[in-house]
């Protein structure tokens, strides 16, 4: 890992400084994706002997912290990167298919989008309507995706779809698709509160005569139980974590900005600095403990296809997600009409209006049931120290 | 002993279960099968129910429910420790 911390600021310069027109104009920040590519980040977490550089989920989402507090899409576009490599990583090792693909994702720095979202299915990613049609070594899958975030811009697309048209909804496989190898015209376009730039469209999505060695080997029952789920969680919080440090950071420096121009008080606003400074902390923990318990786990399928593990790690999206947008609204508050207006070095409305998808990409009330049914069987007690 | 009948019965409750149970071999893995997080709590319920055991957290797990032969086991270890 070549000074990972220099790289990703050396990127986070770029995304800065782009980030108002990536909102402005909703598009997608392909500055800041150049400059990923160029510092070869988007390969990190690729094992060493195909090209990467074996890089772990924490430090994936220290990039990602970086990443975020410059441009909140720069830093979603790049997480959802990992999310899908994690999965590959993950689970591709056993095909030879899919460790050629990891090497060409570290030597040409190809960029990974998702498509698990269909019409008709909405955004429960354990279901599928369309489905893989195999004809001997080739298959053709059509998809409405009614959301492909960076559909247009992606190198790759990892699709969800059933086993075969026979197969119920829930029996899905996940499939590489190289971009020449379909078509996906836009039947939906981005315009959003925030997060503009991770140009979130719908296509139909078209492949045909693609080799039926790109389908991924494991059911994707276990790649989103054991990859996906924890990555994804832990990843978008380390990037609203990014988001939401920065606007304490804003808020430090107006805080101060104010003592030093009346020496001998405490300014008021300090007290609400102190306040959104400990709930910062408190949102940090949370996702550290996440990873921490994310890496303890990573090797053994048991404990991460625990529902212990799923309660903590929906428990961490859930409280850092409803976190991030609290503390950034603190920071509003203390700042004031400087964060209100859009053209001060205060200016916090942009994070602000990022930061509010959090709650709901994969709405908070969708995770919350799912733990609520999990809880009907966890039994507890855990220490301080342990579980 | 717990009965592969007994556990076939449980399943059938299950929706996603209930048309393909009297097919299912004792190896089938029930989550390929379209078994879903909800619908195994539901049957890690039901099992506890019908079989008066607790389920300890160390069990909760994708692989303690994933065959009817590995239920079986499972829920048979377990009454025998609760019957000692």
């Amino acid at each position: 890992m070549i000074d990972l911390t220099r790289r990703a600021k050396r990127v986070a310069e770029v995304a800065a400084l782009h980030a108002d027109a990536v909102d402005r104009e909703g598009r997608f920040p392909a500055e800041a994706v150049a400059a990923l590519k160029a510092e070869r980040l988007l390969g990190l977490q690729v094992p060493s002997q195909y090209g990467g550089e074996g890089a772990g989920l924490a430090q994936i989402a220290e990039v990602c912290c970086t990443l975020g507090q410059a441009c909140s899409a720069s830093a979603m576009v790049f997480a959802m990167h990992h999310i899908k490599l994690a999965s590959l990583v993950t689970h591709g090792l056993t095909s030879d298919w899919h460790c050629g693909l990891m090497a060409k994702v570290a030597n040409e720095q190809l960029l990974i989008a998702s498509s698990t979202t269909e019409a008709g299915i909405g955004g429960d990613l354990r279901n599928s309507l369309c489905a893989v049609e195999a004809e001997g070594d080739l298959f053709n899958l059509g998809k409405d995706a009614s959301v492909i975030s960076y559909g247009a811009q992606a190198d790759v697309v990892l699709v969800t779809a059933r086993r075969n048209p026979e197969a119920p909804t829930s029996d899905q496989v996940l499939v590489a698709l190289m971009r020449d190898q379909m078509s996906l015209n836009r039947t939906s376009t981005w315009d959003t509160l925030g997060m503009r730039g991770t140009c979130s469209e719908g296509f139909r999505l078209e492949a045909k005569g693609v080799p039926t060695v790109q389908i991924m080997p494991k059911p994707f029952a276990e790649i989103a139980a054991q990859s996906m789920l924890a990555s994804s969680h832990l990843l978008w919080s380390a990037v609203w974590f990014g988001i939401a440090s920065y606007a304490v950071d804003r808020a430090r420096s107006f805080v101060q900005g104010e003592a030093r121009r009346r020496p001998g008080t405490v300014p008021p606003s300090a007290m609400r600095l102190a306040e959104a400074a400990s709930a910062l902390q408190s949102m940090k923990a949370t996702v550290l403990s996440g990873l921490r318990k994310y890496e303890g786990a990573q090797h053994e399928p048991d404990e991460l296809s625990s529902i212990g593990f799923a309660v903590s790690l929906n428990n961490v999206k859930t409280t850092a997600s409803s976190m991030a947008v609290d503390i950034v609204q603190r920071s509003l508050g203390i700042v004031g009409i400087s964060g209100y207006r859009n053209d001060t070095p205060f200016s916090l409305g942009r994070p602000l209006r990022d930061v509010m998808s959090a709650p709901l990409m994969i709405a908070n009330d969708r995770i919350l049931s799912n733990t609520a049914n999990l809880l009907l069987v966890q039994k507890g007690g855990g220490q301080l120290l342990s579980a | 002993m717990v009965s592969d009948e007994v556990v076939r019965d449980i399943l059938r409750q299950n929706e996603a279960m209930s048309g393909i149970v009297d097919s299912l071999g004792e190896d089938e893995d029930l989550f390929e099968k379209g078994l879903d997080s909800f619908g195994s709590v539901q049957l890690m319920l039901a099992l506890e129910e019908r079989f008066e055991v607790e389920f300890p957290d160390t069990l909760l797990n994708r692989r303690s429910f994933s065959t009817i032969r590995i239920i079986r086991e499972t829920v048979s270890k377990l009454s025998m420790g609760a019957a000692a």
